[in-house]
């Protein structure tokens, strides 16, 4: 391990362990955060910003390292949301210790998330390319019309809502929000540490050289659909461990995280933050949910309301904004927010990660 | 018997809906490789543009409808040429850059489109006969899907017949193979993406205002929904395929509607059952070109 | 199309080349494959681009056309077009016979044809002349025919317009001996009225095309001259081509 790399590690252990220290300070950055950051509003917004920066980490390992342009990330999160609130509720009669209910229902959604992503990377990645997008975007529509159809188990337009039988207290109301901050930083470095293992392992190596040139691979007698299908299984849990995180912060599971337009917007998190880069999916995602939850923050304010209809329709629309700022960075800042730093100092356009499409071959 | 006539039409009319929708995706990615998430975009504005014209003029009868098609047309294919013409050409060739693009245009505009329009649906004026029925063989099918099987199958006989008969047509069939054989022939082929672009618009901005006769409302998420069916079909019938794409428009539509009335409302889910399958079988469409 | 017509007489001995690289380095997908390709095909004959497998032949002749990502220069008749984008590079007066024959598949003949014809005046009577079999199929799809009869095709395309220079490569790949001369045959027909830059890999057609050669090694150029100098020299033609003569075994 050399210097560079050693700098590195501490500056993330100690990035880690200022982030644990948050609840326990008043820090206030007024703008940026609802209040201060030992407040739950604040530890609530901040812990949702970490899932969705986890999220996007797997998603990342996904487009970015193996080039598997997915649209169906989505499905696995709600996998790990609705699967965990839906074992949990069928396990609330149960007559066992709340924690090995608890425990049992975590490695059982894990086992539905995993044999769910084998099935669909399994099918999915009998086609590359604009094709692969195309089918995991049918199968997580699939998901999104089942969570919306059975109303009776999922709860259905209504979302699901968490049955804290044998949830731990510590995990469980507004006083707790400190717990489920801790809990979700747990799960983004976990996840970090997971993807990161992931891209140093041969099987990573495999998979960016397929990414480059799939050809080449196959040709020193190398199967890359199952690389690729690896890569896409570890992905898809990852997501459905944010998913469980997810479940247990809101105390509940909307039909929003089962549908297509959610698997966008983590695409656009994962754009905007640069594809290039590892902590580019993190800062994607934290700077969305931040920009998303103050856009509509700012939405709804008497200035916004002030402005004349063409300006105020468009500005009181996050999602309008920020589409618009996807354009904008995919034309005119290929490799995003990671991206920057590298163009400043290089003065050049820095090319982003194009993923070869076998299709267009 | 009655029930199986209904469901037939009904699936043919909603098929007629896919095909409109699908046609232009299917050619866009066929020439040019690029997944165009805006193409729900294009249908849903021609929708609202062309319910706004019509009912200003005669809201309710055939002339009002008329000119809504008319409007709905011609705003699809201008916003389709335009959006190529701004935004995906400056990526020329990048393909996943282009789809991303898209998809960016797709969330902006429905978010704007919420933004004026609101999140509810509005509904929307017919002239009566649509909302009637006739009957055949004892089913009794409401008249809106004679409209929208008639209007698909023109919209269909005239794109073949420009693919058949004209040089553009010739580019573009060119094209869907082997764009960079076309250059090499010394053609500017760009020429040809704007103008698929267009057609695809304009032929998704029909679709709008039909969706919105066969749905009875107009709403921001119109084009959203239809064009996750519309993608499907594309990679059912095979991508760059127009025939591919009215075939499997139909396949899927008839499936839909059957599996909704005997299987207890699992239409949506036969359909991705049944998108599976052909990719099991046969992994580039109905009809596609080779990989 | 007037300066093409002029191209089509033959020039004055002593005129200068048709076609100038200089420096030409191709990309693709960022690897290079040919670096600092430097040559000049004269304005009447055969050029012949030789050189082992996977040298740059092909690479060379898509860099010209622009096909590939590129840098250098590249001059037709004395104006430079490697600024230019593909279908201009072709509308300037370059025909270009690909490898494999890339024909539309699903087109029939004579649209394949009908695509490719950019002058006013299109030479179809020469056309006919030439390959009859293809007049006989002519609403046949391009698909369906043989391989010999694709080339056929892939080759009145370019012949159809009056062209500056013919970019050729690999016409008779994969072809049965009778179809190889069949082909042969048709390029020195054209050659009589527009120079040509071949890509060829059996010495047989070379002898009996080439005035004039330019061997490829390692992406870079490592002979140029008369034809003769190279094929009577069977010790070099081994070391450079890696092939015996298949016209001596014959």
């Amino acid at each position: 391990m050399n210097r560079r790399t050693l700098a590195l590690v501490a500056g993330g252990v100690a990035l880690v362990v200022a982030l644990a220290l948050l609840p326990l300070l008043a820090l206030d950055v007024p703008g940026v955060l609802p209040g201060p950051t030992y407040t739950p509003g604040t530890l609530q917004l901040l812990a949702f910003a970490m899932l969705i920066a986890a999220l996007a980490l797997s998603y990342r390992m996904m487009f970015g390292l193996a080039g598997l342009l997915s649209f169906g990330h989505a499905l696995f999160f709600a996998a790990g949301a609705y699967g965990l609130g839906m074992i949990l509720e069928l396990l609330a009669p149960a007559e066992w210790p709340s924690e090995l209910v608890f425990l049992v229902a975590i490695l059982a959604t894990l086992v539905f998330g995993l044999v769910l992503a084998a099935t669909v990377g399994a099918l999915a990645l009998r086609v590359t390319g604009i094709s692969f997008a195309m089918v995991t975007l049918a199968f997580a529509q699939a998901g999104s019309v089942l969570i919306r159809r059975n109303a009776a188990t999922t709860g259905g337009d209504e979302g699901l809502p968490l049955d804290i039988t044998h949830v731990p207290d510590g995990l469980v109301g507004v006083l707790n929000t400190r717990n489920l901050y801790w809990m979700a930083l747990g799960i983004l470095v976990a996840v970090y540490l997971v993807v990161l293992w992931v891209e140093r392992s041969r099987a990573g190596h495999v998979a960016e050289a397929v990414r480059e040139n799939e050809l080449r691979v196959r040709v020193i007698g190398l199967r890359p659909y199952d690389v690729k299908l690896l890569v896409f299984i570890v992905a898809s849990v990852l997501a459905a461990v944010a998913g469980m995180g997810y479940l247990l912060l809101q105390s509940g599971a909307a039909p929003r995280v089962a549908t297509a337009d959610f698997t966008l917007t983590l695409l656009v998190i994962v754009v905007l933050g640069g594809v290039g880069a590892r902590w580019g999916a993190i800062v994607g995602g934290i700077v969305y949910t931040l920009l998303d939850q103050r856009l509509t923050a700012l939405a709804g304010s008497d200035a916004i309301a002030a402005l004349p209809d063409v300006l105020r329709v468009p500005l009181s629309e996050p999602l309008f904004i920020l589409g618009t700022l996807f354009v904008l960075v995919v034309l005119f800042l290929p490799g995003g927010i990671a991206g920057i730093p590298k163009r400043i100092a290089t003065g050049t356009r820095q090319d982003p990660v194009e993923p070869k499409e076998a299709t267009d071959a | 018997m009655d029930t199986v006539v209904l469901l037939l039409i009904t699936g043919l009319g909603l098929g007629a809906l896919y095909f409109l929708v699908a046609s232009g995706l299917s050619l866009i990615y066929g020439l040019m490789g690029v997944l165009n998430f805006a193409h729900g975009s294009f249908l849903t504005i021609s929708a609202f543009l062309g319910w706004e014209v019509g009912r200003r003029v005669s809201d309710g009868t055939w002339t009002g409808l008329a000119l809504s098609a008319v409007v709905g047309i011609v705003v699809g294919a201008v916003v389709a040429a335009l959006t190529e013409l701004l935004i995906i050409r400056r990526l020329y060739e990048r393909h996943i850059e282009q789809a991303l693009v898209t998809v960016g245009i797709a969330l902006a505009s429905v978010a704007l489109f919420e933004g004026i329009w609101g999140t509810d649906p509005i509904y929307t004026e017919r002239p009566a006969w649509l909302t009637e029925t006739t009957e055949i063989l004892g089913a009794r099918i409401p008249n809106d899907r004679f409209l929208l099987i008639a209007c698909a199958g023109l919209v269909l006989g005239g794109i073949v017949l420009f693919l058949r008969r004209t040089r553009y047509g010739l580019i573009i069939r060119a094209g869907v193979e082997n764009r960079h054989m076309v250059t090499a022939l010394g053609i500017d082929v760009r020429r040809s993406f704007t103008l698929v672009f267009a057609i695809g618009g304009a032929a998704a901005g029909l679709g709008g205002v039909l969706a919105s006769v066969y749905y009875g409302y107009v709403s921001a998420h119109l084009g959203s929904v239809l064009l996750i069916f519309a993608f499907i079909v594309t990679v059912i019938g095979g991508l760059g395929s127009l025939t591919g794409a009215a075939i499997a428009s139909v396949l899927v539509a008839v499936l839909q509607q059957f599996a909704n009335y005997y299987l207890g409302g699992t239409g949506d889910l036969v359909v991705v059952v049944a998108l599976a399958a052909v990719l099991l079988v046969r992994p580039r469409g109905l009809m596609g070109k080779a990989a | 199309m007037t300066a093409a017509s002029d191209a089509s007489a033959r020039p004055a001995p002593g005129a200068g080349p048709i076609l100038r690289v200089a420096g030409l380095t191709g990309r693709i997908t960022g690897q290079t494959v040919i670096e600092d390709v430097s040559f000049e095909v004269p304005a009447t004959g055969v050029t012949a681009l030789l050189g082992r497998n996977g040298v740059g032949k092909t690479s060379t002749i898509r860099s010209i056309l622009g096909l590939i990502e590129r840098t250098g220069s590249v001059e037709l008749g004395g104006i430079r077009i490697d600024a230019m984008p593909t279908h201009r590079i072709v509308q300037f007066g370059v025909g270009y016979v690909p490898e494999d024959r890339e024909v539309f598949a699903g087109l029939t003949v004579a649209e394949n044809l009908r695509l490719a014809e950019r002058d006013a005046a299109p030479r179809r009577e020469f056309i006919a002349r030439l390959f009859p079999d293809l007049v006989a199929r002519r609403d046949q799809r391009a698909g369906t025919l043989s391989g010999g009869q694709q080339q056929m095709v892939s080759l009145a395309r370019a012949l159809v317009n009056e062209n500056r220079l013919l970019l050729v490569d690999e016409p008779t790949k994969g072809l049965a001996p009778r179809i190889v001369d069949e082909v042969a045959a048709a390029l020195g027909e054209a050659a009589r009225t527009v120079p040509i830059l071949l890509v060829e890999q059996n010495l047989h057609v070379i002898r009996a095309l080439a005035d004039r050669v330019v061997v490829l090694s390692g992406g870079r150029v490592v002979f140029a001259g008369a034809a003769s100098e190279l094929l009577d020299d069977e010790e070099r033609v081994q070391r450079l081509l890696g092939v015996h003569d298949a016209s001596e075994a014959a």
